[in-house]
């Protein structure tokens, strides 16, 4: 028995480039990044939406990659860890993290880094309590957090001009 | 040449040990560049997905792949009889474990699973999704056979055999009596006698397992890029299994999405993806679900303990005892086996204390579980939580401080060297001065206040204390003893190219600890170069020393201090070079800050790009009769000590919820003597990320197994580890007591928070329930629990 799956075109805007591909309807927003476009900073981590790997920018909103098939994403506009970098809107929270040391590993910092863009936009001034509680959904299994905390803690307070 | 260089790394000039400098390599994470195993394409590559028994004993009886070989973008279908012919089995064994017995293991389980989750079927094909399709239509006719799953019955004479060719359950058994215990029993006011359990857990990496093998006939290469701690160690390894020569294999390991022991290990589900990749003569990756890093990573610290501690009235240790067993899955694992953690456990419980009289026993037990194997902090979680919860039940019996009888009773800090009743030496450790750091650190009078205040009003807190030990820095004592390809020993190859850029290879690799930042200060500070002058490359076996990688908290120091070596020893070339262009004696001059400098007076005299550019470009101005050598290679390994053993010593203040058994940490301070500190927010980060990784063994993680060997929680929905809204904030300070080994004096600390973090936390847990009676003893310390040690269910 051999099954050949039909394919479905979709077509998004990536990082402010359009791009058509030719994908089975059960992959996924994650592996259609990974492996169509080769946008390897998006991770795989639990698969099942819990650890936060895979978060990405779909139509401004946060979404967990591997909960989202990529059809759905059809005529989107997907940002990910490398066009927020590219673009410079993060190099304020980069550089505090570097400084920080709040990744480790850095398997789960580009996640981190695209929740936290959506912490500091929904609450720019938040406590660590706050920020605690809003990183719940993503884990990093080397930190601990408490650097990450105070990373985003230094940006928020200089996002503010503290 | 000799090194002529005498001066001391610590006396260095514009020295970066000891500073906080960001990770140089980091910002490639930050910015989604990294490179982990599942990133890497290669030409014509394929997938592999292995079919893994569902069952946790089973015999195969027959295996039809006919329909799966004809689904759709299928390349291969290959079952453990096929591959045994190209991977020879192995079995994990060490000689100076005397008596540990394993079966033999093979990539893909022949004739019988024997825990579920065991690779049987591989099925490569041209996507991932593809070969899970094809799986699907293979066929297997399986014979269910009893289990072995509780470990208190395994060696019962009515239990069945897992490997009949074994004789019986028991993978080693250790005994250890020393001092006199019984006569200790006799004399002592009190013996006190306890159970500890530690539950199973495992490491969840965020990154899975990850293994991409490629091999070209044409040269007769593979090339293996791999998710690993250690990969001189896989190439050693893959090359025997694969009989073929271990120079033909080149194992590359770029970034690693978090290891802690558990990618130091070699998986049967690598062999064969390596063994597939030879067979098929193309690239073949495997990178692991969820689902199967849970029933295929190692598993670790499954442990019962019987404890008997005697006591005087006026708080003198008397005596130790324990009764470890463990259950260790159906293999021992290679090929560091599966008796380190309870060899541990027995060399280590009680070492802190002055205490003579010493009787251990660890029984080490065969069961159809996914193997157990060494995760971060190895054997120390169990042993410093029944050595600080015996300390703390002869405490409570005799009523005094658990303070006080620490106080009494660690070895003092002025007995150095000093061996411990298992017969292990320790150079200099800092117990009782890190002990009374931390009490000024968490201000403990003023929580015994606070607490007793609290209790007026119904809130139960408590107080936590656990000092330890941990091994660091190990030499060949630890495996190549026992006869593991395991380096002990590591490299720096040192380069100075023609524009005075220094490229630094080395053996450690990097995990996220910052291996490569710290060995990037050790040799700009004993070159005398910047930081930013410094390249450093790891993780590759064809173009770095061979080393022993990252494990065993030892890429620090001994990574650290081969590439101070290797920075004097090419100073000490730069120099001679530089004396003949300046005319001046070698040893006059010095290089700092990028320039060659008169000894005496940090005057410059020439830029460094200038003697490389006259090396590489111009050897002609120099003298006919000599050669310069801008490449030097040092290695390193500990010499005086089998061990460079830490120590430090753990507080946390913490209120249980009585009604829901929820706990909130109040205060969590540590004190770490990891000797010299090369980087000081890289060893806070280890001790902080350490600690937290313990305190989630000791509150939720639990991988829970049905009676008939089925993991119930292999997602990460169902398997919980920390999070960041209920984790504290860790305070962290320093003792700093330098090995005498090397002279870097680096010690490790990537494990010791780990280790010390189940202790703690059970100790103030049993603190604040205290006076309702209630004590746990059984980690993880769930809710369920504390409300069941207080009669609350």
């Amino acid at each position: 028995m051999t099954t050949v799956i039909e394919q479905i075109q979709i077509s998004a805007t990536v990082n402010g480039e359009k791009v058509t591909r030719l994908i089975e309807p059960r992959l996924s927003l994650v592996d259609f990044l990974r492996n169509e476009l080769e946008l390897t900073g998006t991770h795989v981590g639990c698969e099942h939406g819990v650890c936060g790997a895979c978060t990405v920018r779909v139509n401004g909103e946060i979404v967990r990659g591997c909960l989202m098939l990529a059809v759905q994403a059809g005529g989107t506009e997907i940002m990910t860890i490398e066009g927020e970098s590219d673009g410079g809107e993060i190099a304020d929270l980069q550089k505090a993290f570097h400084e920080r040391n709040a990744a480790q590993c850095g398997f789960c910092t580009p996640g981190l880094i695209m929740t936290t863009t959506e912490l500091l936009k929904t609450n720019p001034d938040p406590n660590r309590a706050e920020i605690r509680e809003y990183l719940s959904g993503n884990y990093c299994r080397c930190t601990g957090y408490e650097a990450i905390v105070d990373a985003i803690e230094t940006v928020a307070t200089e996002r503010k001009g503290g | 040449m000799a090194d002529m260089i005498k001066d001391h790394i610590l006396d260095r000039p514009n020295s970066y040990i000891g500073k906080t400098i960001p990770r140089p390599n980091a910002k490639r994470l930050l910015s989604g560049r990294g490179t982990f195993t599942d990133d890497v394409k290669l030409l014509r590559m394929t997938h592999v997905a292995f079919l893994r028994s569902t069952y946790a004993h089973a015999e195969i009886v027959s295996i039809d792949a006919s329909a799966a070989k004809e689904s759709n973008g299928v390349v291969a279908v290959v079952t453990g009889a096929e591959m045994a012919e190209v991977c020879s089995p192995w079995v994990g064994v060490l000689s100076h474990l005397e008596g540990l017995k394993s079966a033999p293991q093979h990539a893909l389980a022949v004739k019988k699973a024997s825990w579920q989750g065991e690779p049987v079927v591989a099925v490569v094909a041209n996507t991932r999704a593809q070969a899970e399709d094809a799986i699907e239509l293979v066929e297997i006719e399986w014979k269910e056979l009893p289990v072995v799953t509780d470990m208190e019955t395994a060696l019962d004479a009515d239990t069945p055999l897992i490997h009949p060719e074994l004789g019986d359950n028991l993978a080693w058994r250790r005994e250890l009596d020393v001092g006199d215990v019984d006569g200790a029993y006799a004399n002592a006011d009190h013996v006190i006698e306890e159970t500890y359990i530690s539950n199973r857990h495992t490491g969840v990496c965020l990154e899975t397992r990850g293994i991409l093998a490629d091999y070209n006939p044409g040269e007769d290469q593979l090339t293996i890029y791999h998710s690993t701690q250690a990969p001189h160690m896989m190439q050693s390894l893959f090359a025997k299994h694969l009989d073929i020569e271990e120079h033909k294999i080149r194992v590359i390991c770029k970034d690693v999405g978090g290891s802690y022991g558990i990618k130091v290990h070699s998986y049967p589900d690598e062999y064969a993806t390596v063994a597939l990749a030879y067979m098929l003569k193309r690239p073949v990756k495997f990178t692991a679900d969820r689902l199967e890093s849970f029933t295929s990573d190692i598993h670790a610290r499954d442990h019962r303990i019987k404890t008997k501690i005697a006591v005087s009235n006026e708080g003198e240790i008397q005596a130790f005892e324990i009764d470890d067993l463990t259950g260790i899955g159906p293999y021992s694992v290679y090929p560091r086996t599966s008796g380190i953690e309870a060899n541990q456990v027995v060399n280590l419980t009680g070492g802190q204390y002055l205490n003579p009289n010493y009787r251990a026993m660890a029984t080490v037990v065969l069961q159809n579980k996914s193997p157990m194997c060494q995760y971060r902090a190895v054997g120390h979680p169990i042993l410093t939580m029944i050595t600080e919860g015996m300390v703390d039940d002869a405490a409570r019996k005799i009523g005094m401080d658990p303070l006080e009888i620490r106080r009494k009773n660690l070895v003092p800090d002025d007995a150095y060297p000093y061996t411990a009743p298992s017969g292990l030496p320790f150079e200099n450790l800092s117990h009782q001065a890190s002990l009374e750091k931390l009490v000024k650190m968490m201000d403990y009078d003023g929580l015994r206040k606070d607490q007793a205040e609290a209790r007026e009003q119904g809130i139960y807190r408590g107080i936590g204390l656990a000092t330890f030990i941990e091994v660091t820095n190990p030499g060949p004592a630890f495996y190549g003893v026992g006869g593991a390809p395991i380096s002990a020993q590591d490299g720096a190859t040192m380069r100075l190219d023609a524009k005075g850029n220094v490229i630094v290879e080395i053996g450690v690799t990097e995990q996220g600890q910052g291996a490569e930042a710290v060995v990037a200060q050790c040799a700009a500070t004993a070159l005398g170069v910047t930081m930013d002058k410094i390249k450093v490359i790891a993780g590759d076996t064809d173009i770095t020393p061979y080393g022993g990688g990252t494990w065993g908290s030892r890429a620090a120091g001994i990574g650290g201090e081969a590439a101070v070596q290797a920075g004097k020893a090419l100073r000490q070339n730069i120099v001679e070079v530089a004396g003949i262009m300046l005319q001046s004696d070698p040893s006059t001059l010095d290089i700092r800050d990028n320039k060659i400098v008169d000894l005496a007076d940090g005057k410059e005299r020439i830029e460094l790009s200038e003697v490389g550019r006259v090396c590489y470009y111009r050897p002609d101005t120099l003298p006919k009769d000599y050669q310069s050598e801008l490449v030097v290679t040092r290695h390193y390994v500990p010499k005086q000590f089998p061990f460079a053993f830490t120590n430090g010593v753990q507080g946390c203040y913490l209120e249980v919820d009585t009604n829901t058994g929820f706990i909130d940490f109040k205060k969590f301070c540590v004190v770490e003597d990891c000797g010299t500190v090369i980087n000081p927010q890289l060893v806070d980060e280890q001790v902080r990320g350490g600690v937290i990784q313990g305190l989630g063994g000791a509150l939720l993680e639990e991988c829970l197994y049905s009676p008939e060997g089925q993991l119930l929680n292999g997602t990460m929905a169902d398997y919980l580890v920390p999070m960041a809204a209920e984790m504290p904030d860790i305070e962290v300070g320093h003792v700093e007591s330098p090995t005498l080994d090397s002279e870097l004096g680096a010690k490790g600390a990537g494990e010791a928070g780990t280790g010390g973090a189940p202790a703690v936390v059970m100790n103030a847990i049993n603190d604040a329930l205290n006076p309702l009676g209630g004590k746990v003893t059984v980690q993880p310390f769930t809710p369920e629990r504390i409300l069941q040690a207080i009669g609350k269910i």
